[in-house]
């Protein structure tokens, strides 16, 4: 039998429901589990563990009065760290933040608390969500549970690894490049990142305003559109929230692909793509196409462009969205100091990293007069032309399908010493950001040294029911597999 | 011999909607308060806080657009103008570089040398800063986020004033659009009306453009004239010298008469402008600008012709009471409830400009309420009060708005129709000025004034002249 804290989120809410496990027993279990793992782990900034419990108490009381009924009620998860929560610490997984306790939660927060969610703590990232590796964490680095030598991906590595861990039982990310779909891929988790505009934003501590979008990471495809259906909303709070009608993300929920036009980009399965990936990847669409779908390559032009446009334009707007944090306000403060110049350079030279501070300049210059033109509107124009190449190929397909990564999980320190090639490992991902589309990735198997690959199947705007389907009908084919099998 | 020089002048003005909310958060937009009381996530800049845009800033900004001939731009954007200071809680601010809300209008105005047009370059929405307080005893500074926030339009004008008389009436022709709009109440004072004046000077009849400063600090129209005066000396002195003019800005010290440079355009900053993207673009469509068209007040042009249609005012009263929207409100709300328009078009033209003159008040500081002013207008209509001991009692409304009513009879002001009182005064009176009554019988009728006068100053100006005059014919008919 499997354990308890095993069970995916839906399992365990059924579960609960049907009053065959407390909310209560459901939070230690969890809290168990973090405490055989995580000191190996790190998937955590913090653990709210007597928050948890009081927390858990309160959600059994309102589910037995009939008051909480969703689905994910009584559910133990946790929060990446960017998230704002109210009355817990949010870092970013920055010294800059490291004392800052927000008043007020982030709204895609405070919709699962409303449908009954137990917060367990906020988890580990890379700082201020820039990193493919959550090395950059102030806190540490946390390790892949699949092998502790590993990075578990970034930036919300936190959340995956803490999914993969079994420390909790789903978490939120937040996806401006990848920082969703790559860690998932690497943690062998399923993750998605919303149509933008899905989910709002408030509270969402901004990276890349224009690119953020906070989504569910979990372990499986029926869990991601649980999730999803609670934290869509139409926020008046945040301005690029939509107002969607299309929420029942559920009801996609078919084991059925016959006639989905599935379509692979050729430039996603280029150079610089590990052989085993794309063996799995490939095997991935050619068991789609056995239960139906039509499968087909196409050349998807501009690949080469997103990345540099992605940077720019991510990094421009990070430059803007991470000036508040000054030593003036909140956070902190260098100790001395003449005067105020001075403060603003030493808190902000000691309160960042130096991949914050890189992005922070790198944004600078794109925007310093002279050079927006020659970098900044150049780069929006190419985010525009990525958006009509899209808006081709789903002209045809349904479906996109390729890699989340051009790798598994690399080697931790083996990222950082080479920021630009950590920057080429994006080249799947943040297309996607660009053109504010959805996207999901899921395991699709394992390399030679038992690391997980991962599936990534994108959709055009507001098609999320889309490839929810695909990935679940790809699903049904597959055992979830878990790093603690053997051990089992 | 020095050589003729001519000023050209470009006015960037600030002014502060009169909206009761903040431009991108629910905060009230009210002066005063304690201290960061009227503060929220968003207007202090807090981690995950996003702004959302207030409607009524893009409804006022259009109607002032509107008012001033502008052209609406119907897909505008906010951007990020990026610096640090510690009153800019995000260190940066909201506001529109590319697309700008209105552009190309124009406002006529009228000085002694003439009518001229200037050309407002454009108008754009962005918000205001929080304000610093500097603790000099501690050697440190605290900042105050209730301003921060506070929707502003910045009205950018082509440099097309001459001298500070164009500037002035330019100014005044704002402000009495805005206020009759109802979009701000433009008081430079409180800072709701901020005005940064560009200017360079150059040979008289040359086409090329000198190199300008821009002055910044002015808190009244007088403070912008001199300082104006000051700048275009201080630049001739230059050139005359044949020292260049460096482009800067400058701060005007009104206490000092003088101005000094705070930075130069070589330290300048690049603010690193860019499209704002917690901001969706504002579409305006026709349906909206044709809403705000109908729902315009009426503005001073039309209220001027319908005091002389409806109220039958002389085109010179009409015209200087309702250059200040506030004191033609006060007209019109006195004019109802008293249904006497000419007296009080009267108490205003007369009585108030002397005491204005007399304090050096502005039309905007009047504090006394109408309501008070009519009760004043039926007490002399009734004959209630005299016109002398009226007038005593309107400078108690205008300085401290007292209610005339039980302000005279606390004091006993009240017009003495009491006959037997008169008479005894009138008999006294009579008594104790037997020349004027002897030339009285003699015939030299205008001695009768004189006792009148004498009657009156013994009931301390409390009676009826008309009862006095009559009752002193009387009593000098008898013998």
């Amino acid at each position: 039998m499997r354990e308890m804290r095993q069970l995916t989120a839906v399992q365990l809410g059924k579960k609960i429901k049907e009053r065959e496990i407390s909310v209560s027993e459901a939070v230690q279990a969890a809290l168990l589990q973090i405490e055989n793992v995580e000191k190996h782990v790190g998937s955590y900034v913090s653990i709210e563990e007597e928050a948890a419990l009081e927390q858990a108490r309160k959600i059994q009381q309102r589910i037995d009065k009939g008051e909480l009924t969703g689905i994910l009620a009584g559910v133990p998860m946790a929060v990446k760290d960017n998230m704002c929560t109210a009355g817990i610490r949010t870092t970013c997984s920055s010294k800059i933040l490291e004392n800052f306790i927000p008043t007020y939660t982030a709204e895609a927060v405070r919709n699962l608390e409303n449908a009954g969610a137990v917060i367990l703590g906020k988890t580990n990232m890379d700082e201020f969500a820039m990193g493919s590796t959550t090395e950059t964490s102030a806190w540490g680095a946390t390790r892949n549970p699949w092998n502790l030598e590993h990075v578990p991906g970034g930036s919300s590595g936190g959340s995956c690894a803490a999914v993969a861990a079994e420390e909790c039982f789903y978490a939120l990310g937040s996806d401006t490049g990848g920082s969703i779909r790559q860690p998932s891929a690497f943690c062998g988790v399923t993750g998605l990142k919303p149509t933008y505009g899905t989910v709002s934003r408030y509270g969402l501590i901004a990276y890349g305003s224009s690119l953020d979008q906070i989504g569910p990471v979990a372990k499986d495809v029926t869990d991601c559109a649980a999730i999803l259906e609670e934290i869509t909303s139409y926020d008046k709070k945040d301005s690029t929230s939509l107002k969607r009608k299309d929420r029942d993300f559920m009801s996609a929920l078919k084991d059925d692909v016959k006639g989905m036009r599935i379509g692979i980009p050729k430039d996603y399965l280029g150079d610089g793509l590990e052989e085993e990936v794309k063996t799995a990847v490939l095997a991935a669409a050619k068991t789609l196409e056995e239960k139906g779908a039509e499968v087909e390559m196409f050349d998807l032009a501009l690949v080469e462009y997103a990345i540099p446009a992605y940077y720019v334009i991510a990094c421009a707007e990070a430059s803007s969205n991470l000036a508040r944090f000054d030593g003036v306000k909140y956070g902190y403060r260098a100790g001395e100091y003449e005067g105020l110049h001075d403060m603003y350079k030493k808190s902000r030279s000691q309160g960042f990293g130096p991949e914050v501070k890189r992005r922070i300049m790198l944004g600078s210059f794109v925007l310093s007069s002279g050079y927006y033109d020659a970098y900044y509107l150049k780069a929006l124009r190419t985010k525009a032309l990525i958006k009509q190449e899209f808006d081709k190929a789903f002209a045809r397909y349904d479906v996109i399908l390729g890699p989340a990564a051009p790798t598994t999980a690399p080697k931790i320190g083996s990222s950082l010493k080479e920021p630009l090639k950590m920057y080429l490992g994006d080249i799947y991902t943040v297309a996607v950001n660009l053109a504010g589309l959805p996207g999901i990735t899921l395991p699709c198997g394992l390399d030679s040294k038992g690391l997980p690959i991962g599936l990534q199947l994108i959709g055009d705007c507001f098609q999320e029911k889309k490839i929810i389907q695909t990935a679940y009908a790809f699903e049904q084919t597959r055992e979830r597999r878990s790093p603690y099998e053997e051990r089992v | 011999m020095r050589k003729e020089y001519e000023m050209v002048i470009g006015l960037e003005v600030h002014v502060e909607l009169a909206t009761k909310t903040k431009i991108f958060c629910g905060c009230s937009t009210a002066f005063g308060g304690e201290p960061n009381t009227h503060t929220c996530p968003v207007c202090t800049g807090m981690p995950g806080s996003l702004p959302v845009l207030n409607k009524q800033v893009v409804e006022y900004a259009m109607a002032v657009g509107l008012a001033a001939g502008c052209s609406i731009t119907r897909y505008c954007k906010f951007d990020r103008k990026n610096y640090f200071y510690p009153d800019n809680p995000q260190n940066y601010q909201i506001s529109q570089l590319y697309l700008p809300i209105c552009r190309d209008g124009k406002v006529e105005i009228e000085t002694s040398s003439g009518k001229k047009t200037v050309g407002i370059h454009e108008i754009h929405m962005e918000e205001d800063a929080g304000k610093l307080i500097h603790d000099e005893w501690e050697d440190c500074s605290f900042v105050d986020y209730n301003r921060s926030g506070v929707p502003l339009i910045e009205i950018v004008s082509e440099p097309d004033m001459r001298s500070a008389e164009e500037v002035i009436a330019y100014l005044e022709k704002l402000r009495m659009m805005i206020q009759y709009l109802g979009a701000s109440d433009c008081k430079l004072n409180e800072g709701s009306m901020r005005a940064d004046v560009n200017l360079s000077v150059r040979e008289a009849g040359t086409e090329q453009m000198g190199t300008r400063t821009e002055m910044k600090n002015l808190n009244s129209f007088k403070a912008i004239t001199r300082a104006i005066e000051a700048e275009k000396n201080r630049q001739i002195d230059l050139l005359e010298e044949g020292k260049e003019v460096i482009q800067e800005t400058r701060r005007w010290d009104d206490v000092k008469e003088y101005s000094y440079a705070m930075r130069s355009k070589e330290d300048a900053q690049d603010y690193r402008y860019f499209p704002e993207p917690d901001l969706v673009p504002v579409e305006i469509s026709d349906e909206w600008i044709a809403r705000i068209k109908a729902a315009q007040p009426e503005l001073q042009p039309e209220k001027m012709e319908r005091y002389q249609r409806e109220y039958g005012l002389p085109q010179y009263d009409a015209e200087i009471i309702t250059a200040s929207k506030h004191l033609a409100d006060i007209f019109e709300e006195t004019a109802e409830l008293c249904k006497k328009p000419k007296k009080v078009s009267n108490w205003l033209m007369g009585e108030t400009m002397r005491l204005m003159k007399e304090k050096e008040m502005d039309a905007e500081e009047l504090r006394f309420s109408p309501r008070h002013l009519a009760e004043l207008i039926a007490l002399t209509e009734d004959g209630s009060l005299s016109n002398t001991v009226a007038k005593e009692v309107f400078e108690k409304i205008f300085e401290e708005d007292i209610e005339p009513g039980s302000y005279v009879k606390e004091h006993g002001l009240n017009v003495v129709n009491d006959e037997g009182e008169l008479r005894n005064a009138a008999a006294q009176v009579i008594k104790s000025n037997p020349k004027s009554v002897s030339d009285y019988r003699n015939g030299k009728e205008k001695a009768i004034g004189f006792l009148v006068g004498q009657t009156m100053k013994a009931m301390k100006g409390k009676a009826n002249p008309g009862m006095v005059n009559k009752i002193l014919k009387e009593l000098l008919s008898q013998t």
